[in-house]
């Protein structure tokens, strides 16, 4: 560019290369996305802050109350409840479909017959709407009417209450939650798979190096970065579950399966202390972004 | 208090007498005119239901009366409450005409003024039709739709009342009689329930929030019949209320399904649906679905009966949802022919005979005719004209209602796995009322 080449003056004069300041001139060009940037993101932030900061009713008055929010929250035992449960129902809603998704890569790996037909219909699940999957599950889990107690009856298996007992609720949830997203992160690993080189297992293979071990020593470490890629977005999404869990149990019974999602949510839209649900929004983007972080740096060590 | 009070039942009296008056001599100046606001348009939002449906389907009638063009939409229970609540505090809601669940919304509406009063327009003869009589209209529901401060911001729109359905052919079977107490529903109930045939005496709903109501059904039967008292404090733990709170547990663990604790209305009615529960006690607006051959295998063999009384009451609860006009709109003219022709004696009728709901104007339920053209049997309307008599609100009127709702369904649901009544309703009483407390000041 000009910029850097040096100008003779209207006399002749060799002169020095002015810097030019781009920032300055095309500055304009960035204007429309820091507008989206601040209304849709940094303004609603800086509003929610401002919210938890306040007692704010909907159809009511706001009041200033410091941190008051974040203090009653940290005894609200409902809240620090909701917590445990979200933690319970995160780890399982992301330990089984990882392992069964890496699982399932690695035989939609290989090839056999009908190999297309079979990767089209395990990833079905994942294409069905949220609300729509959690309806069907609903009717499935009724005790008396549903088809998953007749298909137990049909084994000798007695019957069991899913959704509708507090000790079981929560690992039936996991199921439904199992079956939706197991296709993802099979598809996540199946891609890793497709793009690892063949020298090493060649290699392996000459110096007698046993399936088992080719898988162990050399598969694992190379999918790696996928597997930690799949974990990330597994496990955001778990803790963001909410859709399956309002619609079959809303929370129930009791407040037996109430992930901090759907307290929030209550909170928010049904007691209308917005207040409240601002400071509760509040801790739960900072979970999730220490969450984040951590698998980021994990994600990081193993490349390196 | 969630009673019709001296002070509410008075004002709601003053109103009826007022309003015909008003109406009369405001008609005998100024001619109505349905065309008057021909070629406007109004926005409706309403609650997905039977009712709302009803209404869809005949749509078409107001416009031609009108020449108003509308535009209506219908959304879910829950999703509607947040979206006008939200849609109110932003100042410019979407729509013009609002419906609300009186029991739910009516001191978050009322206290933030956001419906426009209706009295002036009431009485304003251009702007009213001679069929719009308010006389006609229950005392309870218009004071259901009368604030403290006596404005009128909604008119009623339908009101559903608690009642008894029992499986007359489960009856019959057990030579079981038709319960008017407490005690005998639960024996007749414990006669029916045969778990190796998956047959159960009674169900109802279980999960929290939506149980509260069932057990406000016992409640009501009760000398303390509410949950709040005179001075609006909260007494729900008192041994009236512990006795409710037993009765519930022992029906709900002794003779409804396994499962029962995470039941809502939905999976009481498919149930009740399938033949497999005795008795059902829930709104009024589920006979349609359970008198529907195509659906439901009880369509036929189904009897009405007002709910049981208890020590003290006979009360059947009852709730009221009503339509009022949005203070921020500019075509109140328009939205107020609109909740006219919904109120007028054509549409309420249509929603009693069709089974989608009870009407709040009192003259369909003494139109034989209309009653004797419907496919309902007449034990359906017997048992509603006598609920209507006997009814009495089956939630406090308070603010924060719905988290009322949860905190002591939530302790409902407890009893249903074991835990002692009288524990549960004390934990949930002492966890809610600062919360009561706190809203009442600030109300």
């Amino acid at each position: 560019m000009s910029g850097n080449t040096a100008t003779l003056s209207p006399a002749g004069a060799a002169i020095a290369p002015r810097r030019r300041n781009y920032a300055r001139k095309y500055w304009m060009f960035i204007v429309p996305a820091g507008v989206v940037v601040v209304g849709v993101i940094l303004f609603p932030w800086l509003f929610t802050l401002f919210m938890s900061t306040h007692d704010w009713k909907i159809g009511g008055g706001h009041t200033f109350v410091g941190l008051d929010n974040y203090r009653k929250l940290f005894t609200d035992e409902r809240f620090l409840w909701s917590v445990l449960r979200t933690l319970y129902f995160t780890a399982m809603a992301v330990f089984f479909p990882m392992v069964l998704g890496v699982a399932a890569a690695l035989i939609f790996n290989h090839k056999f017959p009908l190999r297309g037909l079979a990767r089209t219909l395990f990833i079905l699940p994942m294409m069905a709407t949220p609300v729509a999957v959690a309806l069907v599950w609903t009717m499935m889990f009724h005790p008396q009417l549903g088809v998953l107690n007749w298909l137990l009856s049909q084994f000798g298996i007695p019957p069991s209450m899913w959704v509708y007992d507090a000790r079981t609720v929560i690992p039936t949830l996991v199921l439904v939650e199992v079956w939706h997203w197991t296709p993802l992160v099979m598809l996540i690993v199946l891609g890793g798979l497709a793009s690892l080189p063949i020298d090493p297992y060649e290699a392996a293979k000459i110096d007698g190096a046993s399936p088992l071990q080719s898988f162990w020593h050399i598969t694992l470490p190379l999918l790696a970065p996928f597997i930690v890629v799949a974990l990330i977005i597994r496990t955001i999404d778990a803790l963001k579950a909410f859709d399956t869990i309002y619609v079959i149990t809303q929370g129930g019974p009791g407040t037996s399966s109430e992930t901090i999602n759907i307290f929030l949510y209550l909170q928010g839209f049904a007691y209308y202390n917005m207040g409240y649900a601002s400071a509760v929004v509040v801790v739960f983007f900072s979970m999730i972004v220490g969450l984040a972080s951590l698998l980021l740096w994990t994600r990081k060590r193993v490349k390196a | 208090m969630s009673e019709i009070t001296r002070r509410t039942a008075l004002r709601g009296a003053a109103g009826l007498l007022a309003a015909p008056a008003l109406v009369e001599r405001a008609n005998a100046q100024s001619a109505f005119d349905w065309k008057r606001f021909k070629g406007e348009r109004v926005e409706v939002s309403l609650v997905a239901n039977p009712r709302s449906t009803l209404l869809f389907q005949h749509h078409k009638e107001f416009e031609e009366l009108t020449g108003i063009r509308l535009g209506a939409e219908q959304i879910p229970e829950q999703q509607h409450r947040q979206k006008f609540a939200i849609e109110f505090a932003s100042g410019k809601p979407s729509f013009d005409v609002i419906n609300i669940s009186l029991h739910v919304n009516k001191r978050q509406v009322g206290g933030a003024k956001w419906c426009t009063d209706l009295r002036p327009i009431i009485a304003d003869a251009s702007m009213t039709a001679p069929d719009l009589d308010i006389g006609d209209f229950g005392p309870g529901s218009i004071a259901y739709s009368t604030q403290a401060d006596g404005r009128l911001d909604t008119l009623p729109l339908d009101v559903d009342h608690f009642i008894l359905y029992y499986n007359k052919d489960l009856l019959a079977a057990k030579n079981v009689a038709v319960p008017t107490t407490f005690d005998e529903l639960y024996t007749a109930a414990k006669t029916l329930t045969d778990t190796s045939k998956q047959q159960f005496g009674f169900v109802g709903r279980g999960l929290r929030n939506a149980n509260v109501v069932l057990w406000s059904s016992f409640l009501l039967g009760t000398a303390q019949r509410d949950m709040i008292d005179g001075n609006r404090r909260l007494i729900t733990d008192t041994p009236d209320a512990i006795w409710a709170g037993q009765q519930y547990q022992r029906l709900m663990r002794e003779c409804a399904p396994p499962g029962v604790t995470g039941f809502n209305w939905n999976e009481c009615q498919t149930t009740f649906m399938q033949g497999r529960a005795g008795f059902w006690i829930d709104g009024v607006g589920y006979a349609a679905p359970l008198e529907d051959p195509k659906r439901s295998r009880v369509a036929g063999k189904l009897g009405y009966a007002v709910v049981p009384a208890g020590p003290a009451h006979r009360h059947s609860a009852f709730f009221c949802t009503g339509l009022g006009i949005s203070e921020a709109s500019a075509r109140k003219g328009p939205a107020w022919f609109y909740i006219q022709w919904v109120l007028n004696k054509q549409n309420q009728t249509r929603m009693l005979t069709t089974g989608a709901g009870a009407p709040t104007r009192l003259s369909p339920y003494s139109s034989e005719e209309a009653i004797s053209a419907s496919t309902f049997p007449r034990e359906y309307f017997t048992t509603l004209a006598e609920s209507i008599r006997i009814a009495r609100p089956g939630l406090p009127e308070i603010l924060p209602v719905t988290e009322f709702r949860d905190t002591i369904g939530t302790a409902l649901a407890n009893t249903l796995s074991g835990a002692d009544v009288a524990a549960e309703l004390k934990r949930a009483t002492d966890a809610f009322r600062p919360i009561l407390e706190q809203s009442e000041k600030g109300a």
